[in-house]
């Protein structure tokens, strides 16, 4: 087909459009605020947002990066059960074929548990 | 624009307005409150937003988490002299024009605790205070017709000139000190500027 001009023309227009669009609303606003509406900048508008209160230390701080284990044991029954209720509740119906995939997929959950309860994150500290 | 002249233009199907009523047509149909609730009268406030009463009618159910995206500052109840600190940096960091309704008998006088020895006596104290609905708590009607009532000071402020409303004018503050929870009570105990206690002058 010849059009006559780059189909990649209407690209290079939306383009445009979009940056204007987005653009034209804060340069609007930045003349607003030049005729009429002053910048009006203060100790307490310029301070972080605290809910009122004034923020207290530092933001950069060091905190144990553990909860990853939680996160693991969590996800291995969590996904667990949530795929064996339907798993048993169409069990009559299923071949071989999506039984065994089930057990594959148990055996990496399982797999999980075991490196968990090797490395001893299940007992009590 | 002359009245006889906008009222002859608006019978031949044109309509005439001018920047100022636009703005201002604008903002008081988009205020947005600051979510914030310190006593039972925020559970008004909250039937008022809900479908019921329907504060959504008024453009005003945009209930914003953040200062920085609020217009309206609803003081809905008690303000203790510990909260007072927090209302009043919560106000200044909130971005002009900026309104306050004060919410039922506590936030504007104290109300019924007005005297316990934590309870500040009105917040109009410390920030300036545009509409008061006294009542405790008040209905959510009584918030609805506050909300009319911003909206027509809203329609009326003017665009220049020395009348201008504070969030136009360079000088103008907009924020206010903040007051001190100190061991023994809130210093300043009021805003000089904003509040002074009834003179009482006794007559000849």
């Amino acid at each position: 087909m010849n059009t006559g001009y780059s189909t990649s023309f209407f690209l290079v227009v939306f383009l445009i459009v979009a940056i204007g669009f987005a653009v034209a609303p804060l340069f609007l606003a930045r003349l607003w605020a030049w005729k009429y509406s002053p910048r009006k900048p203060g100790a307490s508008k310029n301070a972080t947002y605290e809910c009122g209160l004034e923020s207290k230390g530092d933001a950069w701080i060091q905190f144990r990066s553990e909860y990853y284990i939680y996160g693991i044991i969590f996800l291995v029954f969590d996904v667990e059960t949530l795929f064996l209720l339907p798993f048993a509740a169409a069990f009559p119906e299923l071949n071989f074929g999506a039984f065994a995939a089930m057990l594959v997929f148990l055996l990496l959950l399982v797999e999980g548990l075991a490196w968990a309860w090797m490395k001893g994150l299940l007992n009590w500290k | 624009m002359d009245e006889g002249l906008r009222r002859e233009l608006g019978q031949h199907g044109i309509f005439t307005t001018s920047l100022e009523e636009l703005y201002n047509w604008g903002r008081k149909n988009s205020i947005w409150p600051l979510q914030f609730g310190l006593a039972c009268c925020a559970i008004e406030m909250i039937a008022a937003s809900m479908a019921r009463f329907d504060l959504a009618r008024f453009g005003a159910e945009v209930f914003r988490p953040s200062p920085r995206q609020a217009d309206l500052m609803i003081v809905a109840g008690t303000v203790t002299k510990k909260m007072a600190p927090q209302v009043v940096r919560l106000y200044n960091q909130m971005p002009e024009p900026k309104y306050v309704i004060a919410m039922g008998a506590c936030a504007i006088s104290g109300g019924p605790f007005k005297q316990g020895y934590n309870v500040l006596k009105g917040i109009d104290r410390f920030i300036p205070v545009d509409v008061h609905i006294p009542g405790c708590p008040p209905r959510p009607e009584a918030l609805l017709h506050a909300f009319m009532t911003l909206q027509r000071r809203i329609d009326a402020q003017l665009l220049t000139g020395p009348n201008r409303p504070r969030h136009l004018k360079e000088s103008a503050p907009s924020e206010f000190p903040i007051p001190q929870f100190g061991p023994h009570d809130i210093s300043p105990n009021k805003n000089p500027a904003l509040w002074q206690p009834p003179a009482f002058k006794r007559a000849d």
